[in-house]
């Protein structure tokens, strides 16, 4: 049993139990799936200076912040107890296309060939990092949710402005992978 | 007159939650903290699921982007319709939480903030390969450098924050 465990999860097993998030949380207590929040709860609670957008009870907002904590742990239990020792099984074409810009280590879920300490000062790894984490916070505010609040939560419940931003997510997506990631990766 | 400016500033104060999944619709049950402990338990099974699917997977994500893999597909299309199975269920049968009280749901308003911010949002999703939750899963997993990327996101959200009103929406 633990062995089948061990191994990847397929996508018809693994969607539907994250689809299951959205019930499961409605059902413990009417809470709507969304997790770029937290983000919002931590400026609110450390840096809030007096800005109107973070000025209110973060405390109502606990839950989000454990709940992203739970998933902090569910990194470390899988890791712990759960890894799968093979390396992935990826598209042979992505694997030589990321070869070209050196990057050849497959073991880990990240490219550790680029995202490492030692690499936070180069400049790919800067602008991967630092400057792709500042994208992903400001973006994800700008359009009030993410992938879990919108195109997961969202959609679920049949809002289309959700639609109009998850389609805006894989546009910006298609663009950073294809187009400007190469240049980035060849710095 | 004080009656509407008050009306105003409780809409306001409802639309600036409303742009979250925040509790819009508070709970008047006063729980003990440790009730949040079912959060981090959710939470707990939701990150074994994002690593053990690879949905945190710089790889996995590339290859979406660049429709090398059916996977990422496959993972948000289920979870998709699972979940739009289970909302339709909880609103046709009106099931409450395990508290007792209503579930409820708020519908979001459009913004062209879900255009610009989301554009933003998926430039950063194909560079990073982490959208805010596998993040945190992925320091879990040992990847301590992500650290750095959750400050940066922190950072583009407070800097969001601070410039809001003069950004388009």
């Amino acid at each position: 049993m633990l062995e089948i465990i061990k191994q990847p999860w397929p996508w018809y097993v693994a969607g539907p139990l994250i689809g299951l998030t959205v019930p499961a949380l409605l059902i413990l207590g009417n809470k709507s799936f969304g997790i770029s929040s937290s983000l919002r709860h931590a400026c609110a609670m450390c840096i809030p200076g007096k800005i109107p957008f973070f000025q209110y009870d973060w405390k109502k907002e606990l839950w989000n912040l454990f709940f992203v904590l739970g998933i902090f742990f569910g990194g470390v239990t899988a890791l712990t107890f759960l890894a799968n020792p093979k390396p992935m099984q990826l598209n042979s074409a992505l694997v030589k296309e990321l070869n070209v810009y050196g990057i050849t280590d497959f073991s880990s879920l990240v490219p550790v060939d680029l995202v490492r300490w030692d690499k936070l000062l180069t400049l790919p790894g800067f602008i991967m990092m630092v400057g792709g984490g500042f994208l992903v916070g400001f973006g994800a505010r700008y359009a009030g949710g993410c992938t879990s609040g919108h195109a997961i939560m969202g959609l679920s419940t049949l809002q289309w402005p959700s639609l109009v931003a998850t389609i805006s997510f894989m546009a910006g997506g298609f663009v950073m992978a294809n187009w400007i990631l190469p240049f980035i990766l060849m710095l | 007159m004080a009656n509407l400016l008050i009306d105003q500033t409780a809409e306001r104060e409802h639309d600036m939650r409303a742009m979250d999944s925040m509790c819009i619709n508070e709970s008047q049950k006063q729980h003990k903290w440790y009730y949040n402990l079912k959060y981090l338990t959710v939470g707990l099974f939701f990150g074994i699921l994002f690593v053990k699917a690879e949905v945190i997977s710089w790889f996995r994500i590339q290859e979406m982007f660049r429709l090398q893999s059916f996977h990422m597909y496959g993972i948000i299309g289920s979870a998709v319709v699972v979940g739009m199975i289970s909302v339709w269920l909880i609103k046709r049968f009106d099931i409450n939480t395990i508290s007792g009280e209503k579930i409820t749901f708020t519908d979001k308003k459009f913004s062209k903030g879900q255009i610009y911010g989301g554009l933003l949002f998926g430039l950063g999703w194909g560079l990073t390969g982490a959208c805010p939750g596998p993040l945190f899963a992925q320091i879990g997993m040992g990847a301590t450098v992500t650290i750095v990327t959750l400050l940066s996101a922190i950072a583009g959200t407070w800097v969001y924050g601070r410039f809001r009103e003069q950004l388009p929406h």
